[in-house]
């Protein structure tokens, strides 16, 4: 057992650090928030040329083959400096899903363009009015001269405005359990409704009507695919919040330092001292089981599942508690949009809110309890 | 970065459940695993049995007859034995006293006392706090005043936990007035035996005898039970505060009772159905489960900063605070799982007493008592409060 960082790892997070400190500013992003497309392609090569997109993608198809640590350690600056580009959406997540949910031959050119930055690839999974459910069988493919057809209608899909492909989830025919299929976004039958969402990331809401679309893998096999691509994308989330976290709390101490009412700092005040402590508490158990769960990555699925929704409900309550304290001790600068502390209080919203929150991921965890 | 324990830490679990299967008393064990409440030789027991192992002196260096074992090694043998059932090994001898004794005590006092701590021989308990002294413990007025060579100590200690059992005691005593509170402050050793101390119980809110007040009437004791220098103590004094930190969090007892707890609630029923399938009980359980494994995790941090001879970052000033939650909270789980179960007051003592074995549901027997017990575990070693002060000061810098 040991908690200490390899070289190659303390490099890369290095890297990262500058990339967020010298290139994502608070007012670099204002910038790219502020844009038509809501994003920038500059920096998302620079995620690129570091090796981010490649990180996470098995050496065998031509990335790095970087463990869930490794992946954590990127999501921990990404959260630091509230990065906008779609990395989880259009990075871990296509990946994590093509590396079990398609065969080699499938997934070889596609993880090599995304490795490189050049393609976009998104996940359209939920279906509309199913919250939080991971088997998806609303979106309905059918099967007619060699090839499918595939309708319905994905919410919230992270990137989803950007993505050059999609891939989605969806039952053939009559079967009960989803196969995965790859759809180019601009294909006939497909309709996109972007948007910028609250944390001033991007999405679409996206139909299919009769799109034509690539069966990956087995046709209704791809469930196990699913739930690991989303276990990947919770345990990113879980880091990303570690990050963002540790930088609210950072930011609030030093305003109790320095904001002075009746005279002293306000700081001084121990309803507001007692505060910032349980503040540090949610963020280091949320660090710890953040490492949890990225080291439970390549457990059997079982396990994954209990030690990743274990992280992901223990930090969704975190995210809250310290979110909602930061914006409170912050006063009413706290609620402005001007000050990063609200964007911080939005995106950590947001990241409970993402691929099911603390009470279905406490759920989850409970079913557990019941099978043991 | 890896959470597992490597093979040879695996080996050494399985040593000491081995060992542990073989030699303690399941009686005893049996007590344990109900939160019954343990007797001197129920403690003792177990101790003598360790001793004559090799592994009582855990935490301790091999010099002074130690385990020389590691920070993780020592948290597997409190997690494996824990979960085995062995009782708590009373820390004010093994834990406390003894690694003020190895740091500022001088030859003499190492020779004669470290080796009646190991076997069992003494028993300690610690004098601290007084009536008018809890967090604020700089301000204690027992007085200690050099006569000869002898000081003769008077004043009164209380909340003296196990006192009754006591063959020693060590106390901070006010050996000057002068100067900061802190600054005239002395570690002294006091034999329970010499004229002149009083133990009267504390019957706390379960009816349980488990601390004291500890009264000294012109008690004599003599300079060489001085251990350091004359009005150092608050420095020993915080030095044992800080070495009891990594023990507090009580993580092998608690994964013990969520274990047992978990299995009670597979076992009894609810309007029918196993209480484990009631959804309000069994998110309690799985949100109580989630944390205890955050603070086993970040406790494990700390563990392995101290291994690499890393200063620990501010998660080691959380594991008191979120310790102390967890147990209370688990007690308080135990007894919603007893529902009605929970009423009855149930007389423990020291077993001559009323016994509780008219009580059909036995995995209830003590829910409620260890309830109100628990109540304390936010209170003592600093109140869940005065630590966030200390975090407040030490870690925000605020």
């Amino acid at each position: 057992m040991n908690f200490s960082f390899t070289e190659e790892q303390l490099a890369l997070k290095d890297t990262l650090a500058k990339f967020i400190e010298r290139d994502y500013s608070f007012d670099d992003r204002w910038k790219i928030i502020r844009s038509n497309e809501g994003w920038s392609r500059t920096h998302w090569n620079q995620l690129a040329e570091i090796g981010a997109m490649a990180l996470p993608i098995a050496e065998q198809d031509g990335g790095l083959g970087g463990s869930g640590v490794d992946t954590m350690i990127v999501m921990e600056q990404i959260g630091r400096g509230l990065v906008v580009e779609p990395y989880l959406g259009c990075a871990l997540l296509p990946v994590a899903l093509l590396s079990r949910g398609a065969s080699d031959i499938e997934r070889a050119g596609l993880l090599e363009r995304i490795a490189s930055g050049e393609t976009l690839v998104a996940f359209a999974h939920t279906d509309a009015g199913t919250r939080y459910e991971r088997t998806q069988t609303r979106a309905r493919a059918t099967y007619a001269n060699g090839g499918y057809a595939l309708s319905g209608k994905k919410i919230t899909v992270l990137g989803g405005d950007c993505a050059d492909r999609l891939l989605v989830s969806a039952c053939v025919d009559n079967d009960t359990a989803a196969s995965l299929f790859l759809v180019p976004s601009n294909a006939n039958g497909v309709k996109r409704f972007t948007y910028p969402m609250q944390d001033a990331q991007r999405g679409a809401d996206i139909e299919f009507a009769n799109a034509q679309a690539t069966l990956l893998g087995e046709r209704s096999n791809a469930q196990s695919a699913i739930d690991y691509a989303l276990d990947v994308a919770c345990a990113a989330l879980c880091a990303e919040a570690v990050g963002a976290m540790t930088e609210l709390h950072k930011t609030t101490i030093e305003y109790l330092k320095t904001r002075k009412q009746f005279g002293r700092p306000i700081g001084m005040n121990q309803a507001l001292q007692h505060r910032a402590v349980d503040m540090l508490m949610h963020v280091e158990m949320s660090r710890s089981m953040a490492m949890d769960a990225a080291v439970a990555l390549n457990d059997e699925a079982a396990r994954r599942a209990k030690t990743v929704s274990a992280a992901k409900a223990l930090v969704g309550r975190a995210c809250r508690f310290v979110g909602q304290s930061a914006v409170q001790l912050h006063g009413g600068i706290g609620v402005t949009h001007e000050l990063n502390v609200s964007h911080y209080f939005k995106r950590l919203t947001m990241i409970n809110a993402t691929f099911g929150d603390a009470d279905w991921h406490l759920a989850r965890y409970g079913e557990s309890l019941l099978a043991a | 970065m890896d959470l597992r324990y490597t093979d040879e830490q695996l080996n050494f679990a399985r040593d000491v459940r081995d060992f542990t299967k073989q030699n303690l008393d399941p009686r005893v064990a049996r007590k344990v695993l109900e939160g019954a409440r343990l007797n001197r030789e129920d403690y003792l027991g177990w101790h003598r049995a360790l001793h004559k192992k090799g592994w009582i002196g855990v935490g301790w260096p091999k010099a002074f007859g130690g385990t020389g074992w590691d920070a993780t090694y020592q948290h597997i043998f409190d997690e494996v034995t824990a979960d085995e059932g062995a009782p708590q090994l009373i820390p004010f001898g093994l834990r406390m006293v003894a690694p003020v004794i190895m740091a500022f005590g001088d030859k003499t006092q190492q020779d004669f006392y470290l080796p009646k701590i190991l076997s069992g021989e003494h028993w300690w308990c610690q004098g601290y706090s007084e009536p008018g002294s809890g967090s604020d413990l700089a301000s204690l007025k027992t007085k200690a005043e050099r006569v000869g060579e002898h000081y003769i100590v008077n004043g009164q200690k209380t909340w003296t936990t196990l006192g009754q059992f006591a063959d020693w005691i060590f106390c901070l005593v006010r050996t000057s007035g002068e100067g900061r509170p802190q600054e005239g402050i002395s570690f002294l050793l006091i034999d329970m035996n010499t004229p002149g101390i009083t133990v009267r119980p504390i019957i706390m809110l379960d009816q349980e005898h488990e601390v004291n007040e500890v009264w000294f009437d012109n008690v004599k004791v003599p300079v060489e039970n001085l251990v350091g220098e004359e009005n150092k103590g608050w420095t020993y004094a915080k030095f044992l505060l800080s070495h009891e930190r990594t023990g507090i969090a009580g993580v092998g007892r608690c994964k013990r009772i969520v274990k047992r707890l978990h299995h009670v609630a597979k076992q009894s029923t609810s309007n029918g159905k196993p209480l484990i399938e009631d959804i309000r009980f069994r998110d309690r359980l799985a949100q109580v489960g989630i944390e205890l494994r955050a603070l086993e995790i970040t406790l494990l941090r700390v563990l392995d900063a101290e291994r690499e001879k890393r200063a620990p970052g501010p998660e080691a000033s959380l594991l008191k605070i979120k310790g102390s939650e967890i147990q209370q909270t688990l007690t308080e789980l135990t007894m919603i799982a007893a529902g009605p179960a929970a009423l009855p007051y149930v007389r423990e003592g020291d077993g001559t007493s009323q016994d509780a074995e008219w009580l059909s549901d036995e995995a209830y027997r003590h829910a409620s008592g260890t309830y109100f017990n628990f109540r304390k575990t936010t209170i003592y070693g600093g109140s869940n409060e005065i630590q966030r002060n200390i975090i407040t000061q030490m870690v925000l810098g605020l």
